[in-house]
C-alpha cells in the first residue's frame, strides 16, 4: 500500500501549469477574455475550435513584431540575391553575354526580386513558428481529458502559473465568476 | 463579435446626401468652369516662340499632344470607375459596397469624357499627333505599310465608334441599375437589380479588357507607329487600377471632412483601399519592368528606340521620376498597416499616386512628339533645334490648359452624378456587411 501514497505525495509536489476554464460558446469566452484582460494578466491564452473574430482585441494582444521580421528578411534576401549575381558574374565567372556589361541591374532584377520574396516567405513562416514557440512536442493541457473538445465544440482559457499576478485562489475565483462551465487546475 | 453592430437603418440621411451648403454641391459648376477655362487656355495659348517660332505645324503638334495627354489622364479615371465596379460585382465583394456608388459616379464619366477623342478624328487634326495618318509617308515605309490595314483613319474611326458604343452601354447600364435600386420598393426588386448587375459584370469585364487594351494601342502606342508592345494595354490598366483606388481615398476623405459618410466609410475601408494602392504599385512595377526587360534583353533596334529617346537629358530625369514616383516611394510609404489605416496620411499618398498617373501619361505621350520634332529638325539640318527636342521637355500653357480642362470636364460629370443621387447604394442587399466590414 506504500505505492499509491508515494504517488499522491509526488502529485502534491507537482509543478502547476495554471488554471483552465471551459466555455460552451464563443460569446461566453469573448466576455471572459475581456475580464481576464482587464484583471491585468499577461501570460495566458485562449483556445477555440475556430477563429473567433476580434478575440485578439478582447484579449488585448499587441500587434505582432512579425511584419518587421518579414521586412528585414525580404531586404536581406533582395540584397543577397543582388550580391550573389554580382559576385558570380563579375568575379567568380566573368562572361560576356549578348554584348551586355558583366554587371547590369536589368538582368539582375528577377533573381533579386525572387530572393526577396523567398526570404520574406521564410521570415513569415519560420518567424510565425518561432513567435508561437512551435513545434512544441509537449503541452500540459493535453493531459486534460476535457481539453480534447477544444478542436470540436468547446472554448478554453488557460491562465499560466508563471504569470506575475497568478494566485491559485484569486485566479480560480476570477474564472469561476465568468460564464465558465468548468474550472480546474492543471499540472505541468 | 464587434461590440457595436451597425444597421443600415442607423444611417442618417445627411450622411448619404451631398450637403447643400458644402463645396461638394457646387462641384458640377466648379468642374464646368475649370473645363471651359482650361480648354480655352489650351486652345488659345500662343506659341511660346523659341524653337516653335518658325513652325506653326510644330506648335499645333505640341498642342494636340498636350490635348491627348489630358484626355488619356481623365479617361483613366473613368476607366478606373468602370473596372472597379465590374470587379466588385464579379467577385461579389462585401467590403466595397459603401464606396461603390462613388466608383459608379466616376464610371458615368467614361463615355462622355471619351467624346473628347472626336476632335482627333475631325479633318486633319489627328495628323498633328499620329504619324500614321500621313498616308504619303506611309507609302515609303515598309514597316508602316505592313500595319496599314490596322493603322488607317477609317479603321481608327470605326474602332473608336465601337468603343464609344460599348463604354456607353456597359457604364450607363450599371449606373442606371444601381440608381434604380435606391428607389426599389421591395427587397425582391432590390435583389433583382443586384442580380442584373452581377450578370453584366463578366460581360463588362471582357468588354473592358479588350476596349481598354485596343484603346491604349490606338491612342498612345500608335504615337510611335514603328514600335509595338503586347503588354502596353496592361501597363495602362495597371496605372488605371492604382490611380482609381487612390482617387476613391481622396473622394472619401474630403466627403468625410465635409461631414458626410461619417461612420459609413471607416478606417477598415481605407485600409483596403490602401492595400490595393500598395498591391497595384507592385503590379505596375511588375508590368512596367516586364515591358522594359524583354526589350532591353532582345536589344532589337525597332523596339529599343522607344526607350532610347526617353533616356536623354531631361527625358531621362522624367523616366527616373516615373520609376521612383510610381514604385520606390509608394512601395515603402504604403508598407505599414498603421499608415494605410490613417486617412490623414493615406490621402497624401493618394494625391501623390493620382499626380503620378498624369506624369506617367506624360511619359508615354509626350516623348514621341519630341522625338519626331528632333528627327524632322535633324533632317532639315537644324542641329540646335534637334538637340533641344532631343534633350528637353517642353512645358507650355497648352499642357496646363488641357490638363485643367479635362480634369474639369471629369469633375463636372462626376460632380453632377454625385449630387443627383445618394452617396451610397442604400438598398444594396449586402450593405450591412460592408458597413461592419473589418480586417482581421
Amino acid at each position: 500500500m506504500a505505492e499509491p501514497k508515494q504517488v499522491s505525495k509526488q502529485a502534491s509536489k507537482q509543478k502547476k501549469f495554471g488554471v483552465l476554464a471551459e466555455y460552451d460558446s464563443a460569446a461566453a469566452i469573448f466576455k471572459a477574455c475581456e475580464k481576464v484582460r482587464d484583471a491585468g494578466y499577461k501570460r495566458w491564452d485562449s483556445y477555440t475550435p475556430f477563429p473567433v473574430h476580434n478575440l485578439d482585441k478582447a484579449m488585448g494582444i499587441k500587434p505582432s513584431v512579425l511584419p518587421w521580421i518579414v521586412f528585414a528578411c525580404g531586404m536581406t534576401g533582395a540584397a543577397s540575391g543582388l550580391l550573389l549575381q554580382w559576385w558570380s558574374s563579375t568575379i567568380a565567372y566573368p562572361l560576356v553575354i549578348a554584348g551586355k556589361p558583366l554587371f547590369s541591374f536589368q538582368a539582375n532584377v528577377p533573381v533579386t526580386f525572387e530572393l526577396g520574396i523567398l526570404f520574406s516567405a521564410f521570415g513569415a513562416v519560420f518567424g510565425m513558428l518561432g513567435l508561437n514557440k512551435l513545434p512544441q512536442l509537449y503541452h500540459p493541457l493535453f493531459n486534460i481529458a476535457r481539453f480534447a473538445r477544444a478542436t470540436d465544440d468547446r472554448f478554453f482559457i488557460a491562465i499560466e502559473a508563471s504569470d506575475p499576478k497568478y494566485d491559485l485562489e484569486k485566479t480560480r475565483k476570477l474564472l469561476e465568476e465568468t460564464a465558465a462551465v468548468a474550472v480546474e487546475e492543471v499540472d505541468d | 463579435m464587434s461590440a457595436h453592430h451597425k444597421k443600415v437603418s442607423d444611417i442618417e440621411d445627411k450622411q448619404i446626401q451631398i450637403d447643400k451648403a458644402s463645396l461638394w454641391a457646387k462641384l458640377p459648376i466648379i468642374g464646368a468652369v475649370l473645363a471651359v477655362a482650361g480648354f480655352a487656355l489650351g486652345y488659345f495659348s500662343p506659341s511660346p516662340g523659341g524653337v516653335f517660332a518658325e513652325d506653326a505645324h510644330l506648335w499645333h503638334a505640341k498642342q494636340w499632344t498636350a490635348y491627348l495627354n489630358g484626355f488619356m489622364f481623365a479617361l483613366s479615371l473613368g476607366f478606373g470607375g468602370m473596372i472597379f465596379v465590374i470587379i466588385q460585382h464579379l467577385v461579389r465583394a462585401n467590403w466595397s459596397i459603401v464606396v461603390r456608388r462613388l466608383a459608379e459616379n466616376a464610371m458615368f464619366t467614361l463615355p462622355f469624357v471619351a467624346l473628347g477623342g472626336l476632335p482627333l478624328l475631325m479633318g486633319d487634326t489627328g495628323k498633328n499627333v499620329f504619324e500614321w495618318m500621313h498616308v504619303e509617308e506611309m507609302l515609303h515605309d515598309p514597316m508602316l505599310q505592313a500595319k496599314a490595314a490596322y493603322l488607317n483613319t477609317d479603321a481608327f474611326a470605326a474602332r473608336f465608334a465601337l468603343y464609344l458604343f460599348l463604354w456607353g452601354v456597359v457604364c450607363l447600364l450599371f449606373w442606371k441599375w444601381s440608381r434604380a435600386q435606391d428607389n426599389a420598393k421591395t427587397t425582391e426588386e432590390a435583389d433583382a437589380l443586384s442580380y442584373k448587375q452581377r450578370f453584366l459584370a463578366p460581360i463588362g469585364l471582357v468588354v473592358f479588357a479588350l476596349s481598354m487594351t485596343f484603346g491604349a494601342f490606338d491612342f498612345m502606342m500608335s504615337l510611335d507607329p514603328h514600335w509595338f508592345s503586347t503588354i502596353f494595354g496592361v501597363y495602362y490598366f495597371a496605372g488605371i487600377a492604382l490611380t482609381f483606388h487612390a482617387f476613391l481615398v481622396i473622394v472619401c476623405f474630403f466627403l468625410q471632412r465635409g461631414g458626410m459618410l461619417q461612420g459609413v466609410v471607416t478606417p477598415e475601408h481605407y485600409h483596403d483601399l490602401g492595400k490595393f494602392m500598395f498591391g497595384f504599385t507592385v503590379f505596375w512595377t511588375y508590368i512596367g519592368f516586364s515591358q522594359y526587360f524583354l526589350i532591353w534583353y532582345a536589344n532589337i533596334p525597332e523596339e529599343t528606340d522607344w526607350f532610347q529617346y526617353r533616356a536623354h537629358g531631361q527625358w531621362l530625369s522624367l523616366s527616373m521620376l516615373v520609376i521612383f514616383g510610381r514604385f520606390v516611394l509608394p512601395f515603402f510609404l504604403l508598407l505599414r498597416r498603421g499608415w494605410k489605416r490613417n486617412p490623414n496620411y493615406l490621402v497624401w499618398m493618394a494625391f501623390f499616386v493620382v499626380g503620378m498617373q498624369f506624369i506617367d501619361m506624360f511619359w508615354l505621350i509626350q516623348p514621341p512628339f519630341a522625338h519626331h520634332a528632333a528627327s524632322a529638325a535633324h533632317k532639315a539640318g537644324a542641329v540646335e533645334v534637334a538637340e533641344y527636342f532631343h534633350n528637353s521637355i517642353t512645358l507650355t500653357g497648352a499642357d496646363f490648359g488641357y490638363f485643367i480642362g479635362f480634369v474639369g470636364l471629369f469633375l463636372a460629370l462626376f460632380g453632377w452624378s454625385l449630387t443627383t443621387s445618394k452617396l451610397v447604394a442604400i438598398k444594396d442587399p449586402r450593405l450591412e456587411e460592408s458597413l461592419n466590414h473589418e480586417n482581421f
